[in-house]
């Protein structure tokens, strides 16, 4: 019996959670020092997980299994693949710099790290389990929290309507996908929720196409999937800044992830049958998305729709169902994270000191926030694809899966480049240069050694991938052969 | 040190292409303060590159058929991209235009005092970008390296470019003409690469690699048959175009020039050498190395219109240039018209593939892309130059100012006249050689050419006369106006250049026998 990297990883979040709870409200320095060394905990795991994953055997590794509820078939069963590996590591690195960032959180820090710590606790499920019901368990986890964050924590002038939204999406969505995994697990005729044993039953074509698109698209919304995108961008402003971090950076893989995992790998024929709308609905994710974050005068929105766009090519990558288009997905999930982790991470810094978000109110940041800076330029460089960055190595495969498939799409999909290339250039340039407004001047004070250390470790994962590819494409790459396996070697 | 020696000539591209971003990691590392200590740094390790590359162009076989030197490591396993660097005639030729103006111009922004250390940083990388791709022999890496280099040329523009000038764009909004230009030339050149990019894509798709001699050979052998549900010949055509259409933009051709005189005009100085100097190479490079190989036949299908391109480009520039009252915007389309030279060999070569003509007519293209690179980037100092102390670019508000300052007044003409092609300096030689290999192929289009090359004359003599001759402007004479004559240091920023040009001007053997013997042995 080896030790439990992932029942470990999974409760330590929740662990920490309840020990904040136990202290005083008015020891928060006390309750920041805990919630920051279980982060760093969590995060040593992930990464340990990561480098001992081992890629020439592949499949699922680390894993356990306690029975739950054996009557049911329903089991704590943990285990991690190529695709699910970057992803732990992912949830690891955005709850540390999400914490180093909301250091100065003055309101209530006890119950916000509490709560931000439950939802890791969630996440972190999702990605591990093995088994359907417990990720649906986790995944309900991972939502709860973020009403009460948003609304408690948010931009007081659109938290309410912002929270209920997000909440109202995602809970429908889940309960539609909810009612086509009990549909799997009533067909499969094994009484059990086990999706390794899923993986292997034979379900009819006929039940798949049917099935499919209610499952797919029911955690595609959590994925940001158009026309079911809506939620996100309000829930991405309105929140607090570690709260959109952990949203944009990890949430939203939790959809696509589980649409992957549970979609595609269980009814993989439903998978083929559909691939061609859900390729069109990302597609108008792509495109769609980029157009309307150029429109956008709002720093935080721009972030929010461009997100939108950016996991339209998760989705896209997804619905190639080719070997380059799900590699691509699986470093795009991992990337994008930390880019928008990032990126929130810069927006909340310049909005705690400007106390504005509009961009014509910003300029000539660089001088009193330089690093600030170079993190956001860091960051768009990554969201308009430029090779030597992490966002390059994820997209053009993507994109070699779309020319696999249909090329129009992948010319049609091109455009967003262009567009995404001019808004984040006009944004970084009118926020960052130029001249700075007389009303903000002197208000701008630095940013402290945690934040520095947060953008810091982010823009090296991201240059670190683009340019060392070696250092994420195998891991994903050994998931994606076990997925081209189940869809029959497509 | 023989095992020094060995590890130096083994992974001498290696070196060649990382060594300015060790250089630039340095420099970040230095004090913030002490500008002279970053300035010097950078020169010196400038230097190194440069040594490099003389140490490569020595062992360089000239005879010898296919790429040298050349290195291979894993990189993107998963797509099948491997950094596989190697470096042929045309290549090296391009390298040691890179490598020379960089140190030229780095020398030449010592006058710069805001932020140097980024600025400094900031060319090393734009360097690396350029040698990659140069040096690239994988489709991926030489678009990763393509792409990468605009981003520092576009900070060096917004953010060191002229603080003045301000550009309308819409209905009365303003904005600064630098932040227009950078903004125009990032994504003119971005926008112009996304054929080039799904082309390659495509391209990696079918042949499950990006290695280019694979590519061009599995690439030429599909001939017939269908691709993506359309007739090859269909797919090829499309995607040259996709290729033409990049590359034109970087050149610049025209109609897609427009973003090249607003860029030069608000670049600092040294930005302006180097994207005279080497980036529009890059456009012209990309032609040679891959739209020629990759596409012969269609390239010798649409000569005549690469060649419509180029006089169009050749004549209109000239126009262009003559029209202007800004001497920075007049050196800026000037280069329109002498990149055309390039094209017109490029296209004639295509058309006649295989010929003496075409041979010719290569020898004379990849000459005038060396060439250009001296004489524009001589150019653009010399305009830095007389603006530092003037303060307006303005061709009337000179005036005689030769008497005041004839040293300078020597240099600008000797540099005019390389670019006019006087017979003697390197200019002369280069389009020469492109007018005499594409007469019998495009007699008509060399014609008009040729006809545009007086009008080049004109244009260089409007410049020297309006700075030099004619009555003199008391303005400048004395008083806090008193133009001071060019200094010590920018005479050593413009002795290599002028060596090089008169040394090519009365004995090109040396580059052109490099030159020749890879463009017999790329388009035989």
């Amino acid at each position: 019996m080896h030790f439990p990297f992932l029942s470990v990883i999974v409760f330590t979040p929740l662990v920490a959670a309840l020990g904040i709870l136990l202290y005083k409200p008015e020891q928060k320095k006390a309750i920041r020092i805990t919630a920051l060394s279980a982060a760093i905990f969590a995060l040593a795991l992930s990464v340990w997980v990561y480098f001992t994953y081992d890629k020439a055997v592949a499949g699922y590794q680390f894993v356990e299994k306690y029975n739950w509820m054996p009557m049911l078939g329903i089991s704590l069963h943990f285990g991690v693949d190529g695709m699910s590996v970057p992803l732990v590591l992912l949830t690891g690195i955005v709850m540390v710099t999400g914490v180093m960032i909301s250091w100065g959180i003055e309101d209530r820090p006890r119950e916000f790290f509490a709560f931000l710590f439950i939802l890791a606790s969630g996440v972190f499920g999702v990605f591990a389990s093995l088994d359907l019901f417990m990720l649906f368990f986790f995944y309900e986890i991972a939502v709860f929290p973020m009403y009460l964050l948003i609304s408690i924590w948010g931009w007081i002038k659109t938290r309410e309507y912002a929270a209920m939204k997000l909440t109202l999406y995602l809970f429908i969505g889940s309960v539609v996908s909810l009612i086509g995994a009990l549909v799997i697990y009533w067909t499969s005729g094994q009484h059990t929720f086990d999706m390794l044993v899923l993986e292997t039953v034979k379900f009819t074509p006929t039940f798949q196409k049917i099935w499919f698109l209610p499952v797919f698209l029911g955690f595609a919304v959590l994925g940001g999937i158009f026309p079911f995108h809506n939620w996100s961008p309000d829930g991405h402003v309105a929140a607090p800044t570690a709260v959109s971090m952990f949203h944009a950076g990890v949430l939203m893989k939790l959809g696509a992830f589980a649409a992957l995992r549970v979609g595609i790998m269980l009814l993989p024929e439903g998978a083929k049958f559909w691939a061609p709308l859900i390729m069109g609905l990302a597609l108008i994710n792509i495109v769609y998305g980029a157009f309307i974050a150029s429109v956008q005068s709002d720093f935080k929105y721009v972030i929010g729709f461009s997100s939108v766009s950016h996991m339209g090519l998760v989705m896209m990558g997804f619905a190639t169902l080719k070997p380059e288009g799900l590699l691509g997905a699986g470093v795009q999930m991992f990337s994008h994270g930390v880019m928008t982790a990032l990126f929130f991470a810069t927006v909340g810094m310049v909005y705690d000191r400007a106390h504005t978000r509009q961009i014509p109110e910003l300029g000539g940041l660089i001088k009193p926030l330089p690093l600030v800076a170079i993190g956001v330029i860091v960051g768009s460089l990554v969201s308009m694809g430029m090779p030597g960055f992490s966002g390059f190595v994820a997209e053009f495969p993507i994109f070699m899966g779309i020319w696999r498939t249909q090329w129009l799409v992948a010319v049609i999909a091109a455009i967003s480049i262009i567009v995404t290339a001019s808004y984040v250039l006009l944004v970084v340039r009118r926020v960052f240069f130029g001249k700075m407004p007389e009303t903000l001047q002197g208000h701008i004070t630095p940013i402290n050694t945690l934040d520095k250390i947060a953008l810091v470790l982010l823009m090296a994962l991201m240059i670190g991938i683009g340019i060392f590819p070696a250092l994420m494409v195998p891991w994903v790459q050994s998931g994606v052969q076990h997925i081209l396996a189940l869809l029959g070697g497509a | 040190m023989a095992l020094i020696n060995q590890f130096i000539l083994q992974h001498l591209l290696t070196l060649i292409l990382f060594f300015p971003i060790l250089a630039a990691v340095v420099v970040l590392c230095l004090p913030k303060d002490n500008i002279k200590a970053i300035r010097w740094t950078t020169f010196s390790l400038s230097l190194v590159p440069l040594l490099l590359t003389i140490i490569l162009w020595a062992q360089f076989k000239a005879g010898q058929a296919g790429y040298q030197f050349e290195e291979q490591y894993h990189w993107y396993a998963a797509i099948h991209s491997t950094l596989h660097l190697g470096v042929d005639g045309l290549s090296l030729t391009m390298v040691l235009l890179t490598t020379l103006l960089t140190p030229v111009a780095l020398l030449a922004s010592f006058n710069i005092n805001d932020r140097v250390k980024v600025y400094m940083a900031l060319f090393l990388f734009l360097e690396t970008g350029m040698l990659g791709v140069f040096l690239a022999l994988d489709l991926l890496i030489f678009f990763v390296f393509w792409e990468i280099g605009l981003v520092p040329m576009y900070f060096l523009i917004n953010q060191w470019g002229s603080e003045k000038g301000e550009r309308e764009i819409w209905k009365g909004v303003k904005v600064q003409a630098r932040n227009y230009a950078s903004l125009k030339f990032i994504l003119f050149t971005m926008g112009g690469s996304l054929g080039l990019l799904l082309a390659i894509q495509m391209l990696g798709v079918l042949f499950q690699n990006y290695d280019l001699p694979v590519l061009v050979q599995k690439w030429n052998s599909l001939t017939t048959g269908s691709l993506l549900g359309l007739p090859v010949q269909t797919v090829k055509t499309v995607a040259f175009w996709a290729f033409v259409i990049a590359f034109a933009v970087k050149v610049p051709v025209w109609p897609f020039h427009t973003w090249l005189p607003d860029a030069h005009t608000e670049a600092p100085t040294a930005g302006s050498m180097i994207l005279a100097g080497v980036l529009l190479k890059l456009g012209a490079y990309g032609f040679l190395r891959l739209v020629l190989p990759l596409y012969p036949a269609e390239s010798a299908h649409y000569a005549g219109w690469l060649a419509f391109l180029a006089v169009m480009a050749i004549v209109f520039g000239a126009f262009s240039a003559y029209g202007q009252k800004d001497f920075k915007r007049l050196v800026a389309y000037s280069s329109v018209n002498h990149m055309g030279f390039v094209l017109l060999g490029i296209a004639a070569a295509a058309k006649a593939a295989g010929t003496l003509n075409a041979n010719i007519a290569l020898n004379g293209a990849v000459l005038q892309m060396f060439n250009h690179g001296l004489s524009a980037a001589g150019m653009f100092f010399l305009v830095g130059v007389i603006y530092e102390r003037t303060h307006t670019r303005n061709l009337e508000d000179y005036g005689g100012l030769f008497p005041l300052v004839p040293i300078y007044g020597g240099i600008l003409i000797f540099t005019s006249m390389a670019s006019l092609g006087l017979p003697g300096l390197n200019g002369f030689i280069s389009e020469f050689l492109v007018v005499r290999g594409a007469w019998p192929v495009l007699t008509l289009y060399t014609a008009i050419a040729m006809i545009g090359l007086l009008f080049t004359g004109a244009y260089i003599l409007k410049g020297i006369k309006n700075v030099l001759h004619g009555p003199l402007n008391e303005h400048w004479v004395q008083g806090e106006h008193k133009l001071t004559e060019i200094n010590t240091r920018e005479i050593i920023v413009m002795a290599p250049l002028m060596t090089l040009i008169l040394v090519i001007g009365i004995w090109p053997a040396w580059i052109l026998d490099v030159i020749n013997k890879a463009m017999g042995m790329l388009f035989h």
